[in-house]
């Protein structure tokens, strides 16, 4: 009898802990409010501003899902997280994805069990360092003091390139970017070293930005994208598609103005299952048929979101470059959405 | 007989128990065992569940895989060639680094301040009270951070040691210099100092599982000699003075065997320094001591230094006064008195309380993150941890080592409490 008691106490432990895993869909429905792992502060990528209102181009994919899954952009509680500390949140379920400049990489997938669904920034790492340091190319780096974050793909390029190159370096290992900003500018590193374009959003809040070059050498890839647990599939796939959406509307033409307009004229039969006008597409996923339309129309689409953020005459002024549409030569392209 | 008989047959019902005080407390115990048995399994049965619901399973090969990251602070060779195992291990001398030397100089300051609060010098006095007040109530993760920031920021950058060719044509001095005699170098990232470096070293010896640098151990095993040796004069002179009443005269003998051993060795290796020198971005040659380092030892010692100075406090007003006084009526001096009568015997109540301020001191290490310092908690519990994702496995490591090496320091000290215990005679 007592036997049995206690075999049953753990095979219901054993199903609360599994159900905590599965189903984050319905967890989100539930809960009302979709659990977003950011950065702890990255102008143009996620950043809160003096009245906590959190905005930047990860944080635009956050205000996506949950549009799309919600129906309002504004149920997203956005939860600060480090290069160290994120994978982890994600894996304890404290968030249900994290946007924050994260890199997919092969031992991320494998070994620590994670679902990259999408790119939506390739980029590569560069340095940074000040102009009077009379330093033009990373090779001439020997010797020098480089600031690095910690639990980054970042420090593992670092310690190849250098190894390659055969010159020497003095890591300074920092838990984040204000944190090495504030060594960077202090002078207790001669060089910054992350993705180019966290180099270029960094530069863009220095006081003195015109006295800082990111030098020519990008010495990896860093396709950086939004991540979910892995094993839960139908998550991964609202996540993967509600970006997509947000592709296809900068491919047809569809913006958060123009949406409406599109929805209620349209005859492109790829629009129209897109914004639900035909077709169930959006129940397929388990959302409402409106569910991409509202994603649409909260934060409009990828190339809304990239020059709103980002692009060129924002303080931060990335080209697309890579992050191109693959129509005008770049590599971003979505599956066919039927 | 008739007794016998009285004691009822059927001794033991259920309800005996719960009522019966005999019983009660058994079942209580049990109770509490099975809960506690239950709350364990539960534990456990959700890790291997969670485990395996992620794909991932128990187990430390990991740490036989490469590495791939740097360490900014090295005491043993590590490259990102080297081993995740090999990373915690250069983890751990930073930790038992830190740990050691603080411990040794949080006991000399906090010595010393604790003699001072008691001096009669009202001034001495007080402000040894300020010093232990603001330190024992301030939090010491701001201790670390402001020792560092003010390493940091009150320092000259590298280049500011650089003389130009203008710079030598008009006779101006560069904004920094080099001091003690132009042989080290304090710079905005740590304090360049000379390392010892010799001509005819004797190489290194590959154990297979380690190498070990022959130079190293061969200055270590002739220090360890002449110590010895020295012990034996002293006690030889002690031994004739108790026979003899008079001390021979040892001084000169134990200076000579103390030095002469060790300073033949280095001139016999060919012992030279090398002096560090401004080259590109930072001072190449000689040792790099980072700031986050010095920040941690300074901030870790003032800390600690005040918890052990109330202790050392405590334990000289545990003595009672008859005894500084039977002192002072022998005729000895108060310092004197101080180091012969009052401290052995407060050493006793002292060292308890003391073997957790050494073990504080040691876990405390582990805030060295705060300032990039890579001790263990950087490398096992940080990189490693986040590079493989396996937070479990390094996470119960790390409380493994963090625990044997406090349950060390205990024995070691309990060892010492019982050696200067009183003994009963
Ligand atoms: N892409 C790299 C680096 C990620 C990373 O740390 N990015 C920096 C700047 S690009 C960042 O997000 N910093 C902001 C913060 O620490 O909150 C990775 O995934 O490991």
């Amino acid at each position: 009898m007592k036997k049995s008691v206690f075999f049953g106490a753990l095979a219901a432990t054993t199903l609360v802990s599994g159900m905590a895993l599965a189903g984050t869909l319905d967890d989100v429905k539930a809960r009302g409010e979709l659990l977003c792992g950011s950065n702890t502060g990255l102008t143009g990528f996620g950043n809160p501003d003096a009245s906590g209102n959190w905005s930047g181009f990860d944080v635009d994919l956050c205000r996506a899902v949950a549009a799309a899954v919600l129906g309002d952009p504004n149920k997203v509680k956005f939860i600060p997280t480090t290069g160290e500390t994120r994978f982890t949140a994600l894996q304890s379920g404290e968030v249900d994805m994290l946007a924050r400049n994260s890199t997919w990489t092969a031992s991320r997938d494998s070994e620590l069990a994670l679902d990259f669904v999408a790119v939506n920034y390739y980029d590569g790492q560069g340095f940074m360092v000040k102009k009077d340091l009379g330093v033009s190319s990373a090779k001439e780096l020997d010797g020098a003091t480089v600031c690095i974050q910690t639990g980054t793909t970042t420090e593992l390029n670092l310690a190849d390139f250098f190894k390659q190159n055969n010159i020497t370096y003095q890591p300074v290992t920092v838990a984040d970017d204000s944190e090495a900003q504030r060594q960077y500018l202090a002078g207790a590193c001669d060089a910054y070293t992350t993705d180019a374009s966290g180099l270029a959003a960094s530069r863009a809040t220095m006081p003195d930005a015109d006295n800082h070059i990111i030098l020519p050498e990008i010495i990896s890839k860093e396709p950086l994208g939004p991540v979910v647990r892995h094993g839960d599939n139908n998550w991964g796939d609202v996540v993967r598609w509600t970006y997509y959406a947000l592709l296809i509307a900068e491919e047809k033409g569809i913006t958060k103005d123009n949406v409406e307009e599109v929805l209620a004229s349209s005859t492109d039969e790829e629009v129209k299952r897109l914004l639900g006008a035909s077709g169930d597409m959006g129940a397929k996923f388990g959302l409402d048929n409106a569910a991409f339309k509202n994603a649409i129309a909260a934060v409009g689409n990828y190339g809304e979101i990239f020059s709103r953020n980002i692009g060129e005459g924002t303080t931060i002024n990335l080209a697309r470059g890579l992050n191109a549409l693959w129509t005008q030569g770049g590599l971003q392209y979505a599956p066919p959405f039927r | 007989m008739a007794m016998a008989t009285d004691v009822p047959k059927d001794g033991f019902r259920l309800s005996m128990l719960i009522y019966d005080t005999r019983y009660r407390s058994y079942t209580i115990q049990l109770v509490v065992l099975v809960l506690f048995a239950l709350a364990v399994a539960w534990l456990l049965n959700n890790t291997v569940q969670n485990l395996a619901a992620r794909g991932k399973e128990f187990n430390y090969a990991f740490l036989w895989q490469r590495a791939g990251y740097d360490i900014g602070q090295q005491l043993i060779p590590y490259t990102n060639d080297s081993t995740h195992f090999r990373a915690l291990l250069v983890g751990l001398i930073n930790t038992l680094v830190v740990a050691f030397l603080g411990c040794i100089f949080a006991t000399i300051l906090g010595v010393v301040v604790g003699v001072l609060r008691l001096s009669n010098n009202w001034l001495v006095s007080r402000l040894m009270t300020i010093y232990v007040e603001t330190f024992r109530n301030v939090p010491l993760l701001l201790w670390i951070l402001l020792s560092y920031v003010i390493l940091s920021e009150v320092t000259p950058l590298p280049r500011d040691f650089r003389v130009t060719d203008e710079m030598e044509a008009a006779g101006e001095a560069p904004n920094a210099s080099m001091i003690l005699f132009d042989t080290v170098a304090v710079t905005n990232r740590g304090t360049n100092i000379p390392s010892p470096l010799f001509e005819r070293g004797l190489g290194t010896l590959d154990l297979g599982f380690m190498t070990l640098n022959l130079t190293f151990w061969a200055v270590v095993a002739v220090i360890a000699g002449s110590v010895f040796v020295n012990r034996r004069i002293l006690a030889s002179a002690r031994a004739a003075q108790a026979a003899t009443g008079l001390r021979p005269v040892t001084w000169w003998k134990s200076i000579l065997v103390l030095f002469a051993p060790v300073i033949a060795l280095l001139v016999a290796m060919g012992f030279h320094l090398e002096i560090p020198e401004l080259k590109g971005f930072n001072f190449a040659g000689g040792i790099l001591v980072a700031h986050s380092f010095t920040a941690l030892l300074i901030a870790l010692t003032l800390y600690t230094a005040a918890f052990i100075a109330e202790i050392v406090r405590a334990g000289i007003q545990a003595i009672s006064r008859g005894q500084s006084e039977a002192a002072f009526a022998l005729g000895l001096r108060p310092n004197r008195t101080m180091s012969l009568i009052i401290l052995p015997q407060a050493l006793r109540v002292i060292i308890p309380p003391l073997i957790s301020q050494y073990l504080n001191l040691t876990k405390n290490t582990s805030l060295g993150i705060a300032v990039s310092y890579l001790d263990l908690r950087g490398t096992l519990g940080g990189i490693t941890l986040n590079q493989t994702g396996r937070e479990l496995e390094c996470m119960l490591l790390m409380m493994l080592i963090y625990l044997t090496i406090s349950l060390s320091i205990s024995t070691v000290m309990n060892l010492y409490n019982k050696s200067v215990q009183l003994k009963a005679r």
